[in-house]
């Protein structure tokens, strides 16, 4: 199984059992430094520096910045559209899932190979994939582009694998036994699921939607190409920033990017602490 | 009956989220034969890009694959203060959206900007440029490396490491001798991950590079490009490259990844 987009938490893994391994200790030294300074220069400065230049007018020229009509809308929208993508990448990714463990059928393999797909495919081919099919010149005549469910439909893609990745494991070591014991009691294959599959699936699943979560919040390729990038309308958070910095409106998207980056950080720090309570479960 | 319509219900989502769309543009892309796209791929434009998004996703490999060996191994293996530090920064680029990136590296190493002010008046240019695109596909594709080997560094524990060390090996012998055959898959399987998403960035690219034709511009930014110029062939040529580097890199990760547990 492979996961190319899926945070699997370092920190929760557990801490190194032995002792250190004796290295000369300038060499431990070298390495320390060469880590810190690498993460320094081209993550947490610049990362810092966007923190620090949406606060440049205070904290109301921030609120002023964020709540700015445009701003606002490309906001809502992002969150309720990551919302709403990721409540159905509960619902389709667990059945997903489910067909994939527990069904038999031909061609298997190949569509559990292809749930990576879009983690592997580069956003922009993503969005003119999208567009091949729900777009102007739609083979099958339906055209989504450049409305809302565009949006809905591009973040749907890039999400796909996360709670398919996240409930299979979590399914394939399931004890078969206890839903054949509710079978042979007389229960429905609905109800055995709902009361004794999907209980043990919870974590899993929300461990999934936390991620997708994330990722749909902070999306930015996929959209460009289908959503038209109309403000007020189909205008993404990530596709705002863009439009700011073309625009040299730093002071705007570097108040958007702060808040983009606060949600995403909620989600991701949700994400531990159901791993946490999973893990503690289980 | 439920197995049937579940097995449907999901079947026709993956269709028509998934391979029916991937499916049209690569019949789109072969609508006329082979030579509309051999004509598209070919155009000085469109290899010069290709160049660029290699020449970026090569110098970002190597950037993360040092970076991933090291900090793994310091994560594995030793405890020092700041290693929880480590521990939860170093994921912190997977929650960051591409385009905050670009913005992030512009207010550091723009030519407005101190830094990048002071490196530009001794004639290093970092934003709209290569070094740019670089620094922004190392920061998207930061831990991928790191987050495979740790865990297989933790599995294979330490007594090779130790008796090696107690033979008179030095630290560095230990790691060539010992360490890195055990985690060449790993080591491998990081590398395909890191250059898949390096090869296929776009947001973060986008901002930094000015996406100057014949310069700046990647395979990415150019399907972009000819899309907006309504030249579908082109843009579907280029996204068929790119397609098919994305599913040789899933096959190969496929083919990579049960070797670990043998």
């Amino acid at each position: 199984m492979t996961q190319l987009d899926a945070p699997v938490p370092i920190a929760h893994r557990p801490a190194p059992a032995s002792r250190s391994v004796r290295r000369s200790p300038s060499g431990f030294g070298l390495s320390v430094g060469f880590v810190t300074i690498y993460l320094s220069l081209i993550v947490l400065i610049p990362l810092g520096a966007v923190v620090s230049r949406s606060n440049n007018h205070g904290l109301s020229g921030f609120w002023h910045q964020v709540t700015a009509p445009d701003a606002l809308s490309a906001l809502r929208l992002t969150v309720v559209a990551a919302a709403l993508v990721s409540a159905i990448n509960a619902v389709m990714g667990t059945l997903i899932a489910w067909i994939l463990v527990r069904d038999r059928f031909p061609g298997q393999r190949v569509i559990d190979a292809l749930i990576d797909l879009p983690f592997a495919l580069p956003t922009i081919v993503a969005g003119l994939v999208l567009l091949a099919l729900y777009g102007p010149n739609s083979a099958i005549h339906v055209s989504f582009a450049y409305t809302r469910p565009a949006v809905v439909i591009a973040l749907l893609f890039v999400t796909l694998p996360f709670v398919v990745r996240s409930v299979q494991p979590v399914l394939m070591e399931l004890d078969q036994e206890m839903e054949e014991a509710a079978k042979s009691l007389g229960a429905s294959p609905f109800t055995t699921f709902r009361r004794v599959v999907l209980p043990n699936l919870v974590p899993a699943i929300l461990a999934g939607t936390a991620l997708s979560f994330a990722r749909a919040i902070s999306e930015f390729g996929s959209t460009v190409l289908i959503t038209g990038n109309i403000p007020n309308k189909t205008e993404v958070a990530a596709v705002h920033i863009y439009s700011q910095i073309q625009s040299d409106n730093v002071a705007g998207a570097a108040a958007l990017s702060t808040v983009l980056l606060l949600v995403a950080l909620v989600a991701l720090v949700a994400f531990n602490l159901i791993q946490r309570w999973a893990t503690r479960r289980g | 009956m439920g197995r049937w319509i579940a097995r449907v219900i999901a079947l026709a989502y993956l269709l028509l989220l998934l391979v029916v769309p991937v499916g049209i543009v690569f019949f789109r892309t072969f609508r006329n034969g082979f030579s509309p796209f051999w004509d598209a791929v070919t155009t000085s434009q469109a290899e010069h890009a290709f160049r660029v998004t290699v020449e970026v996703a090569l110098f970002a490999v190597v950037g993360n694959t040092l970076f991933g060996l090291v900090a793994a191994v310091l994560l594995a293996r030793h405890r020092f203060p700041g290693r929880g530090a480590l521990n939860a920064l170093i994921d912190l680029p997977l929650a960051v959206s591409p385009v905050v990136v670009g913005l992030a590296l512009i207010l550091v190493y723009g030519r407005f900007e101190p830094i990048g002010g002071f490196l530009d008046d001794h004639g290093v240019k970092i934003i709209f440029s290569l070094p740019g695109m670089v620094l922004a596909t190392i920061f998207v594709s930061l831990p991928l490396l790191a987050r495979e080997l740790v865990p297989v560094l933790q599995e294979i524990g330490v007594e090779q490491e130790q008796a090696a060390w107690t033979l008179g090996a030095s630290g560095l012998q230990t790691f060539r001798r010992i360490t890195l055959p055990a985690i060449r898959w790993a080591l491998a399987y990081g590398v395909i991950l890191t250059l898949a998403r390096a090869l296929g960035e776009f947001g973060a690219v986008a901002v930094v590079s000015g996406g100057l034709v014949g310069k700046t511009q990647t395979l990415t930014l150019y399907v972009q490009q000819e899309f907006q110029n309504f030249d579908p062939i082109g843009a579907y040529s280029a996204s068929f490259v790119l397609a098919v580097i994305a599913i040789a890199a899933l096959i190969v990760i496929n083919v990579l990844r049960p070797k670990e547990h043998s």
